[in-house]
């Protein structure tokens, strides 16, 4: 057993029953369960914790909750290891292990802490200023300085834990489960609504679990006693939801919440297998309470960053809630009463205060009031004006202030810890990201929430309520209302009585003067970023007015924390040196998260296989089976080549396009996009999307169509075909399947909706066999006798139905090789079988199955265009040489109107070329540049680029297409492509390879 | 994530829906008989206001129709769905 020196004997939330083991910076500790590892680490009297982002400086725990900027631990090791979690929201559980983060070698020895001798020379700004000239070097630069600013380190493994996301909806979502929180919940529970009530800690109540047992008493009872009552009354309600462990993190558009609840961090090891980590709650909510509380605001004095040195309201929790003394002797500072309760619970704990070092002239509340009568010095006008202590504070200077300035002499006070506090600011994030308009309150220097947008209201200290009969009374009335706009009745709920000490008013003091020469003793604003008084001051005085600009150049605020102790001070410091009222800087922009979340939680289980959806053809199986290499085209998975046993790509793309050219080829053609149009009107449609025209096309023939958007740009391409007067199929291409058919669905219901169509898509139900070479007549005789295939019965450019082997098909003599080419469309069901009788007769013309890579290939001899691979979204039809297929005669079409616009007609548009390299065995770059000149000086102008580029067996040379500025005009010139270390000389050339006149698919 | 009644379907989250952008942009019915700047106005030039905008917007992964909808660019406030072809502001409501 060890010994927990700073841990009290009774009291408190913890179980002193349940020891737990732990090691930190490796050593071992004990703890208790209850504890946070902040709690366990001040009871074992660790004062270190970390170091400052920048200065490498020592700091120690320095608050009770998700606003700690100090004290960020790595927790775990390996592949489940998290950087940066706050040690006060990390539970404590038996086995946890975790390390300080941003310091080196070690946090007790920080090599790097050499900056912090030289911080004058390291003012806001510095990086920016030093290491931005000569430009190129900052790369270089930039590595350095992360290397030693650190922050944690993200595992390099895969995350093995599991993370989960569930969608609710409720009529009343409550963000904080603080006593306005508790008193909403069960307004608008017992009112009859769906509510959620969420917290990020472990148990419900707030700042109740943080006072004394002998303080506050609602109805009567011991405040956590009532907290207990409400939570049991709560669980029994069929309608409520309680999820403690969860941070609202997230206040989107229209009351859509997003919540991240730790499921098992708190287990550790003993985390059943069961259920995740984490899980993420995206939350519809028709109203929304936000009682989120306050955050204590430090106060701004010299040499305020020594370990000891904490929020009051922390070493209150620590005391209280944890058992644990913050110190031995806690010197207390303050310019409000609530820090009198801190004085108040330790000097009854036995803890020596030495004084309550309070800023305000003549504090006569009822706080102050007991103090004295405990006989607690109040040192009243008074200020904090520097401290001494290197790994942690060993004595605070006080001197009389008055005016903002030291008024008298200063004495030194013996301390191990100073609690202190400079008001509490109410937490008005979630309200801000809803887009709620803050407004400032003088009295108290606090945002407050001002007017709303959405469907939510604030109630208790967010809401500026810091007096608890206020909080339970503002919980009751929003709890109420909320119900009430949701469509519920009146709840049934008095308000309880409360016993609580009043507060005098605060004074607010944004910085605390110091005696200390200016540039001696600095006073920091901003921990986790080590951003002082003077930094804001000389942002101030380099023109930095806006709080934006501010923010992002002293990097206040831009911690993990995000400034939750940092940022008003930080407005407040900035508003004075520009001699301006604080709501005139204003605040900077709340955002999401309210606290880190990891990304596995917004991942869930979207992941691997799961991360998009996998669209596998009928014959999927059958490209397995035969050693099929795959590439994915759009979310299908597609044959790119079959290589066989010791084949490279190259070889097997090469004997793959030899065979369609010579024998026969087949190409599982499945998941190109397939729409079905019908209706009186379905070829006028066509004639509308299409550049070419439909209307005298003869059932039983197919066509090529192009269509455009209405820029004129080429979109899509495919072949349609007749299948009746008033049906056709349409062709897409693989990826735009969805597109075109969003395209059609969007003309005719917007612009068109009186035209009598409709379409479908067919891409699924049908599977498509493309059987492709000199010999592929052949083999498709001997797969069916239902027709003719005979050129003139069965020409270019038609379809037939009847049966193909044994199956009914629907068989198109089309070709996107050039060569003889049926494609044989059955029933999804029937294609792996189709497929399978295609392999079994045409083994003796020697089939062979191609892929992709070679589809490319053979299509490209033919110069045919790939849309998306040689088209980019500002290729017109004429950029393409494809002014054939754009009719003269039809009135309009899509896009038509965009063709005669100038810059369609200009002279010097990237138009389609075929290139040649001078060295036949060269194969070009896809995407490389194409310049005409290559002896200039860069940057040099480029007049194109390399589309695509093969080598092709067939011509036995390499062969390319590109977009090159008025290309056609350069037929036959020498051009220069750009590839790594070297330039490349090309000869212009027409676009198509082989077969120009295309007789063998005519044939 | 903004939540938006599909006539059709109900209320539905954003992320099911397509933004086709500005509502009420006609096609010209005779695109030959205008000049290029007419043309490009119809093509490119959209509003951008601080408030009320009519947008179009298609119900993708549900009922796949589409309908227009008003919405508040400011607050994101939806004031108004209403069915294709029906005008712009006040009558024909959906």
């Amino acid at each position: 057993m060890k010994r927990q020196r700073q841990r009290l004997d009774v009291g408190a939330r913890i179980d002193r029953g349940q020891r737990l083991a732990f090691r930190f910076n490796g050593k071992s500790y004990e703890g208790f369960s209850g504890d946070t590892l902040a709690s366990a680490l001040v009871a074992n009297g660790v004062r270190l914790v970390g170091r400052s982002f920048k200065f490498h400086r020592p700091r120690g725990i320095y608050s009770a909750g998700m606003e700690e900027p100090n004290a960020l631990v790595q927790l775990g090791t390996g592949a489940a290891s998290e950087p940066n979690l706050r040690a006060t929201q990390v539970e404590l559980f038996d086995g946890l292990e975790a390390a300080s983060v941003n310091c080196w070698p070690s946090v007790n020895f920080d090599i790097w802490s050499l900056n912090d001798r030289v911080s004058s020379m390291l003012p806001a700004g510095f990086y920016y200023k030093t290491f931005m000239w000569p430009t190129g070097l900052w790369m270089r630069y930039e590595r350095a300085i992360r290397a030693m600013a650190g922050m944690g380190r993200t595992a390099r493994e895969a995350d093995p834990d599991r993370y989960d996301q569930t969608n609710a909806h409720c009529d009343v979502l409550i963000a904080g489960g603080g006593p306005a929180g508790l008193m909403a919940a069960l307004a608008a529970g017992r009112a009859g609504a769906r509510v959620i009530l969420a917290d990020e800690q472990n148990e419900f109540g707030g700042r109740l679990l943080s006072e004394p047992e002998d303080g506050e008493t609602i109805g009567g009872r011991l405040a956590v006693d009532w907290v207990a009552d409400a939570r049991a009354e709560l669980a029994g309600m069929a309608e409520v939801r309680l999820l403690p462990r969860t941070t609202v993190f997230g206040y989107y558009d229209h009351n859509f919440i997003g919540l991240i609840e730790r499921v098992t961090d708190h287990l550790g090891g003993a985390a059943p297998e069961h259920l995740p980590r984490q899980r993420m709650w995206r939350v519809r909510a028709r109203q929304v309470v936000l009682a989120t509380g306050a955050i204590e605001r430090p106060l701004i004095f010299a040499e305020n960053d020594r370990p000891g040195i904490m929020l009051a309201g922390a070493a209150r929790a620590y005391l209280n809630r944890y058992g644990v003394q913050p110190g031995e002797k806690v010197l207390v500072f303050t310019n409000n009463d609530d820090a009198y309760r801190t004085a108040l619970d330790l000097n009854a704990a036995g803890i020596v205060v030495p004084a309550v070092v309070d800023l305000r002239a003549d504090p006569q509340g009822s706080l102050p009031a007991r103090a004295r009568e405990a006989g607690i010095e109040i040192l009243a006008g008074h200020g904090v004006v520097g401290t001494k202590g290197r790994l942690r504070v060993t004595e605070a200077r006080v001197a009389p202030v008055s005016d903002g300035a030291v008024a008298g002499p200063a004495r030194t006070i013996s301390c191990d810890a100073i609690a202190m506090s400079g008001g509490w600011n109410p937490a008005v994030h979630l309200f801000s990201q809803g887009q709620g308009k803050l407004r400032f309150e003088e009295a108290r220097g606090v945002f407050l929430p001002g007017n709303t947008i959405q469907a939510n209201r604030s109630a208790g200290a967010c809401n500026g309520a810091f007096p608890l009969a206020v909080c339970l009374a503002e919980g009751t009335e929003v709890g109420a209302l909320a119900a009430a706009d949701a469509g519920f009745g009146a709840p049934v709920l008095a308000l309880p009585e409360t016993k609580e000490a009043e507060e005098a008013p605060m004074e607010v003091v944004w910085q605390v003067p110091s005696d200390r020469p200016p540039g001696k003793a600095r006073a920091f604003v901003d921990f986790q970023n080590d951003v002082t008084t003077k930094d804001v001051k000389l942002a101030a005085r380099e023109g930095y007015r806006s709080v934006e600009h501010f923010k992002r150049y002293t990097t206040t605020g831009m911690g993990t924390d995000q400034g939750k102790t940092s940022n008003i001070n930080g407005v407040a410091i900035l508003a004075s040196a520009l001699g301006e009222a604080i709501p005139a800087v204003g605040t900077t922009t709340f955002r999401p998260p309210y606290t880190p979340v990891s990304f596995g939680a917004f991942a869930g289980r979207e992941l691997h296989e799961f991360y998009a959806p996998i669209r596998r053809t009928p014959i999927h199986a059958w490209h397995e089976s035969h050693g099929a290499v795959f590439e994915d085209v759009g979310q299908w998975k597609r044959p790119r080549y079959y290589p066989r046993a010791g084949e490279g790509m190259h070889a097997a793309v090469r004997r793959e396009a030899i065979a369609a050219r010579s024998g026969i080829g087949i190409l599982d053609a499945s998941t190109l996009g397939k729409i079905d149009i019908q209706g009186a009107d379905a070829a006028e449609l066509l004639n509308r999307v299409y550049t070419n025209a439909w209307s005298k096309l003869e059932v039983g023939r197919c066509r090529y169509g192009l269509m455009l958007g209405e820029d004129g740009m080429v979109m899509d391409d495919g072949v349609t075909a007749r299948l009746a007067e008033d049906h056709f199929l349409m062709s897409t291409t693989t990826g735009n399947a969805a597109r075109v058919l969003a395209w059609l669905e969007e003309w005719t219901q917007t612009e068109w909706p009186d035209m009598k169509v409709h379409m479908a898509s067919a891409t699924e139900q049908w599977a498509t066999v493309s059987i492709s070479g000199p010999k592929a007549r052949n083999l498709l005789a001997e797969l069916t006798g239902d027709f003719d295939l005979s050129p003139d019965a069965f020409p270019f450019m038609s379809f037939r139905e009847g049966i193909v082997a044994g199956v009914s098909a629907r068989v198109f003599r089309i070709s996107f090789t050039g060569e003889l080419s049926f494609e044989v469309n059955v029933a999804a069901r029937h294609g792996l079988a189709v497929w399978t009788a295609c392999m079994t007769a045409g083994e003796k013309y020697g089939i062979t199955p191609f892929g992709t890579e070679a589809m490319h290939l053979l299509r490209a001899e033919k110069g045919f265009i790939i849309v998306g691979q040689d088209t980019d979204g500002t290729v017109t039809p004429a950029d393409l040489g494809m002014d054939w297929i754009v009719s003269k005669k039809k009135p309009d079409f899509l896009g038509k109107r965009s063709l005669s616009r100038a810059d369609t007609l200009r002279s010097g548009r990237k138009r389609l070329v075929g290139l040649f390299t001078e060295d036949p065995k060269t194969v070009l770059d896809e995407g490389a540049q194409i310049v005409a000149e290559p002896r200039d000086r860069p940057p040099m102008k480029m007049i194109g680029h390399v589309t695509s580029s093969y080598f092709s067996p067939t011509l036995d040379r390499s062969i390319a297409l590109a977009l090159i500025e008025d290309g056609p005009d350069r037929m036959g010139q020498t051009l220069h492509a750009s590839m790594p270390g070297r330039t490349v000389p090309v000869r212009v050339t027409e676009p198509v390879f082989f077969d120009p006149d295309g007789e063998r698919m005519r044939g | 994530m903004l939540q938006i009644a599909c006539p059709h379907c109900g209320p539905r989250d954003e992320n099911e829906f397509s933004c086709g952008g500005e509502a009420h942009i006609a096609r010209p019915k005779q695109p030959d008989a205008i000049s290029d700047a007419e043309w490009a106005d119809y093509l490119f030039m959209r509003t951008n206001p601080k408030g009320a905008l009519a947008e179009r917007w298609c119900h993708t992964v549900g009922c796949r129709r589409w309908f227009n909808v008003e919405r508040d660019t400011v607050t994101h406030t939806i004031l108004r769905v209403y069915a294709m072809g029906a005008p712009r502001g006040g009558g024909g409501g959906a």
